[in-house]
């Protein structure tokens, strides 16, 4: 596939690739009148693979809560398609690490999509052509054998899977991925990776994807945002980045080092929820 | 509500409907516990039980408030100091500075202990303890208009604002990303919850207003295999808990709050012995 690296430099004002793009412009968000992040730019064109990396506690969520609008911020999230129209702001959607339900929720798959789709209250009645529409969604994820599944018996891939389908319904500009820490095995996140890959290539999709996983990053991404200090430091694609120095410093010179404190802040964060 | 009377007369002719009282007591559990049975879905599914317990409690403040002021009805102080002890709850737990079930505790306590404080001045809180038991038999004509106003809006708004508050409850990053306002529909859920347990609880009592939210609900989840089920698993035990506990206490002359949630809890053992079998 061709890839629009030409344009790859985050500085560029304009979309000169002839195709759809998104640009977050000069983002900034403060707590408290203190900088929780500061100066963000970035570009994203249609069909590209952006994954955010950086140290726990650099911003990556925050970035991410800024371009859902769920945080204030300064600075400007625009669309542009292929004809330069509009610049409005692009529809999303929403990958979220986790549902906040417990295992013996009677909610299911159907349920949930329902919810999101219709009006119409679900523990009346559904729209007659709910189930087909969503288990042509689900199919876009290879999941339509969970269509009648509680939410709180699907494994962690497989739930991934699902929150996938319903970002996807309808198609958005914009999809924002948080990677889970934890719940999910190596097998069904590399299945994870591998459909997100095939989606992007289908529908010509834009997506930013929080990731933890360095190794499934550099294989999958075509472009890292390495998000440190409260801003983007670097971004390129896997290869600039994982060359960078300040990579290196965060990541790789004391990787092993780094990777324990992860695996403490996942056990931390198991915890906390 | 001659209507009403001559309706039950004519269909249901029981030696213990004879009584204008019971008929009355009869249609406000017709009323009052499918409201409970729907509402105590999202409570338990959003895990609020606690929440739940609190605004009960916060009802003593509010008749003490009540009391103060000279409010002939405390049902209008009891509404405000709900309301207002939900969106304090609400406020300071959104500074997410301790977790929610010690804030809510925090303010729970509070608001009984600033009740009794008050009430108890002079040493005359016993005027004041049949607000802890509630007496369902005591309802009035005019109780059961608020009542059936009261019903149908929330009938109302649950259809408008069910499908949304789930998708909020079960993570507001992704409510928001398909445009909805998740403050606001937590804002909305919390204050109608505030509304239905004011308006029921001299009736049924503050000790036990809110088994009765959760109650059904979590009978009804041991069942369910999906939304709806829940739904009309957690409706249907409500309503015939309310109809047998009221029929119960009327020949045992026990408080019929009390009897209703007995039988809520047995419905809460039968389903739960199903889940053990069905697995």
């Amino acid at each position: 596939m061709k890839k629009h690296h030409k344009c790859a430099n985050t500085k560029c004002k304009t979309c000169e690739c002839g195709l759809c793009c998104t640009k977050i412009n000069n983002f900034g968000v403060k707590r408290s009148g203190i900088d929780i992040l500061r100066n963000v730019n970035l570009h994203i064109h249609c069909g590209d693979l952006t994954a955010i990396i950086g140290p726990n506690g650099a911003g990556k969520s925050t970035l991410l809560k800024a371009i859902l609008g769920e945080v204030s911020h300064t600075g400007e999230l625009q669309f542009l398609d292929a004809q330069k129209n509009g610049t409005r702001r692009p529809s999303i959607g929403y990958v979220p690490q986790k549902l906040d339900l417990d295992s013996s929720s009677p909610t299911t798959v159907l349920d949930l999509f329902a919810a999101a789709h219709t009006n119409i209250p679900i523990w009346f009645t559904y729209p007659k052509k709910m189930r087909e529409r969503v288990r042509e969604s689900l199919a876009r994820t290879r999941g339509e054998h969970l269509i009648n599944k509680r939410l709180g018996e699907l494994s962690g891939g497989e739930l991934q899977r699902v929150l996938l389908a319903l970002a996807l319904d309808p198609i958005p500009h914009l999809l924002l991925l948080d990677e889970p820490v934890s719940g999910i095995d190596q097998k069904g996140l590399e299945l994870f990776y591998e459909t997100v890959s095939t989606l992007r290539d289908n529908y010509d999709l834009s997506i930013i994807l929080v990731s933890h996983d360095l190794s499934l990053v550099a294989e999958y991404a075509d472009r890292i945002a390495f998000v440190n200090n409260k801003t983007i430091e670097c971004c390129g694609t896997p290869q600039e980045v994982f060359t960078n120095t300040q990579v290196i410093q965060a990541f790789g010179l004391d990787w092993s080092n780094r990777f324990q404190r992860d695996e403490k802040d996942r056990v931390d964060n198991a915890l906390m929820v | 509500m001659h209507l009403w009377y001559s309706l039950v007369d004519s269909l249901l002719p029981f030696g213990w409907l004879q009584h204008g009282f019971m008929k009355n007591a009869l249609l406000g559990v017709l009323l009052v516990t499918p409201i409970f049975g729907l509402l105590g879905t999202m409570i338990v599914n959003n895990k609020m039980a606690f929440f739940s317990d609190s605004l009960g409690h916060s009802a003593l403040t509010g008749i003490a408030i009540g009391v103060i002021l000279g409010i002939k009805n405390p049902v209008w102080s009891i509404l405000f100091f709900a309301v207002l002890i939900t969106i304090a709850i609400l406020v300071v737990k959104e500074a997410n500075t301790a977790s929610t079930d010690t804030i809510i505790g925090v303010f729970s306590s509070t608001a009984v202990a600033l009740g009794l404080v008050i009430l108890s001045r002079n040493g005359g809180f016993n005027k004041y303890s049949g607000y802890l038991i509630g007496d369902l038999l005591s309802i009035s004509p005019t109780d059961l208009l608020t009542l059936g106003i009261v019903f149908i809006m929330v009938i109302l708004l649950w259809v408008i604002i069910f499908n949304k508050l789930l998708l909020s409850s079960m993570n507001p990053s992704l409510a928001r990303s398909r445009g909805i306002r998740v403050r606001g529909y937590e804002y909305l859920f919390t204050i109608m919850m505030a509304v239905i347990v004011t308006i029921s609880i001299q009736w049924v009592g503050i000790l036990i207003i809110s088994s009765l939210l959760i109650i059904p609900a979590a009978a009804s989840r041991n069942i369910a295999k999906n939304m709806r089920q829940y739904h009309v698993y957690s409706v249907i035990i409500a309503l015939i808990s309310g109809l047998s506990g009221l029929i119960l206490s009327y020949f045992w002359g026990t408080a019929t709050g009390a009897t209703i949630v007995l039988v809520t809890s047995t419905f809460f053992a039968i389903t739960f012995i199903m889940k053990l079998r069905l697995l």
